[in-house]
């Protein structure tokens, strides 16, 4: 199967410092990859590398096997756990702001009926992800998952190819936590995304995940420990999501205390 | 209870904040009544009546050479002179300060330029403005541009530049260029911190505007007050400063609610 998504021996060095060494990954377009691991081991290097925040400094990344520019594109969305929509906007700005983008490049306003088609879709969007009934407030007036839900509608309305979560529910209390979770299956079945997430809870990971990726260090110098980078230690399909989803949940468990 | 959990409620904090005024102002008048007790043609501490007959004479009597009404010429013509510096001075903040803060090739090359010109004391200048621009207009505007601008650039540039770095990857992820994201993202963000910055800089720009007007000019408020310096004449000076702060308490009023009006999302709508 022609993976959508393919990183191809993929190094990040900041000076001397290894943060991820020889990452080879393809991701499958629908897939919905949770990428866990300890803290600093390199998971959201390996999300802003694929989001082309950063180049890597080796390896190349290939989207639709097309080689990606070191930059970020419309192609690729992205939430990020805070700060991701815009203060000066209303939730239905923020929304139309990426058709905005594409429609009118020296303005970034559209008039007449292209404004109102703009406004339509976004205020499709924005219904589906529930913020149906806010769409002229303020981004300080809403609570912090409404805040997410406005930023995934406002990424979702731009159709990216793959659509990269930065811990996007770990600033939420459990209960909004569970509705956001119900809300990202749901547009990933009904819009057939490609989702990359960054997490740092198991249990989120491997409930909402099609993949887990593990990225730790696989080997550990205790003079120079940096001098060592993290990679996909393991990488756990899980295509039947009922059953082992408990079992795979408790090997990790036990597999990341012995490997720490 | 603490005082720092006393809140002050609307009507007590309006006569609270009057008090030491009016104290203030008792105690000139008993200060001036006393020497006017010794002395009836004191001029150091004038009496109220006298400073009102003084200024009824600029506020409603053409002056005899000019046919000009003094107090007006000299308001109308400072206020131009502040108007003009302070506009062109925001002007430069929004378009240098967006993008030098934006855009790091821009912020690399102008940086150190911005901030050599912002350490140079502008009174230092003024000899040079006055011998390249001569002593008319251009050089009192001048003085308050080079004396505010740098200052409101590095403000506006350090504001756009400490916008989160998620907001600018956002807008990139929905396809925007740098010029959008310079239109869309940081100039709307600017605009309250832009206000904000010529709110700080009133004070600046009058101390500029006065000196330039003290050393070389034939009108305007700190001409005339330097001028009836003079004779002594302070029942000129205390009204024209308090007219002067006045007008500078009216434009820091004006532009403090024109930020509240124009970018309700600034002042913490919400929580």
């Amino acid at each position: 199967m022609s993976a959508l998504l393919t990183l191809r021996d993929v190094w990040v060095e900041y000076g001397d410092k290894v943060v991820l060494e020889k990452v080879n990954l393809g991701v499958e377009a629908g897939a919905f990859v949770s990428i866990i691991g300890p803290s600093g081991a390199g998971k959201s290097t390996l999300l802003r590398v694929i989001l082309g925040q950063e180049a890597p400094t080796q390896g190349s990344i290939l989207l639709d096997g097309q080689p990606l520019a070191p930059e970020c594109g419309p192609d690729r969305g992205v939430v990020f756990q805070r700060y991701s929509v815009f203060p000066h906007l209303t939730a239905l700005e923020n929304t139309v702001f990426g058709l905005e983008c594409a429609k009118a490049p020296f303005l970034t306003r559209l008039y007449g009926s292209a404004r109102r088609a703009a406004m339509g879709e976004a205020t499709a969007m924005l219904q589906a992800v529930g913020l149906g009934d806010s769409l002229h407030v303020y981004p300080a007036q809403l609570s912090g998952g409404m805040q997410q839900r406005l930023a995934i509608a406002q990424a979702l309305v731009k159709r990216p190819r793959i659509l990269l979560l930065d811990e996007p529910f770990g600033a939420l209390d459990p209960g909004i936590r569970a509705d956001m979770h119900a809300l990202i299956v749901k547009l990933w079945r009904d819009y057939a995304l490609t989702i990359i997430m960054v997490t740092h809870d198991l249990r989120e990971a491997f409930t909402l995940g099609t993949r887990v990726l593990a990225i730790d260090k696989r080997r550990h110098d205790p003079h120079a420990p940096h001098r060592y980078g993290a990679t996909a230690v393991y990488d756990l399909p899980l295509r039947d999501r009922v059953a082992p989803v408990a079992q795979a949940e408790a090997e990790i468990a036990s597999e990341t205390t012995c490997s720490s | 209870m603490r005082w720092v959990n006393r809140q002050i409620d609307r009507k007590d904090r309006l006569l609270l904040g009057a008090a030491p005024i009016l104290l203030l102002v008792l105690v000139y008048l008993v200060l001036a009544a006393q020497r006017h007790a010794a002395n009836p043609f004191d001029k150091i501490l004038p009496l109220p009546d006298g400073m009102a007959k003084a200024m009824a004479a600029l506020l409603f009597e053409p002056d005899q050479l000019s046919g000009n009404f003094v107090f007006w010429a000299d308001t109308l013509a400072s206020l131009e002179r502040l108007g003009l510096g302070l506009g062109i001075a925001t002007l430069m903040a929004l378009l240098v300060g967006l993008v030098v803060g934006l855009l790091p090739p821009v912020r690399a090359t102008f940086g150190p330029l911005i901030t050599g010109i912002a350490v140079i004391p502008p009174i230092a200048l003024l000899p040079i403005l006055f011998i390249a621009l001569g002593l008319g207009e251009t050089s009192k505007v001048a003085l308050i541009v080079i004396g505010i601008a740098p200052v409101m650039i590095r403000d506006i540039a350090a504001h756009v530049a400490a916008l989160p770095r998620e907001q600018i990857i956002k807008a990139q992820t929905l396809g925007a260029s740098s010029w959008q994201i310079l239109i869309r993202v940081a100039l709307p963000q600017a605009m309250p911190r832009l206000l904000h910055a010529i709110r700080l800089s009133l004070g600046p720009a009058w101390v500029f505007l006065i000196s330039a007007e003290a050393i070389a000019a034939d009108v305007g408020l700190g001409y005339r007050i330097f001028l009836v310096r003079r004779y002594l004449s302070m029942d000129v000076i205390i009204p024209y400063v308090a007219w002067i702060a006045l007008l500078a308490i009216a434009m820091d009023v004006a532009l403090s609610t024109l930020s509240r009006k124009a970018f309700p999302w600034a002042h913490g709508a919400g929580h």
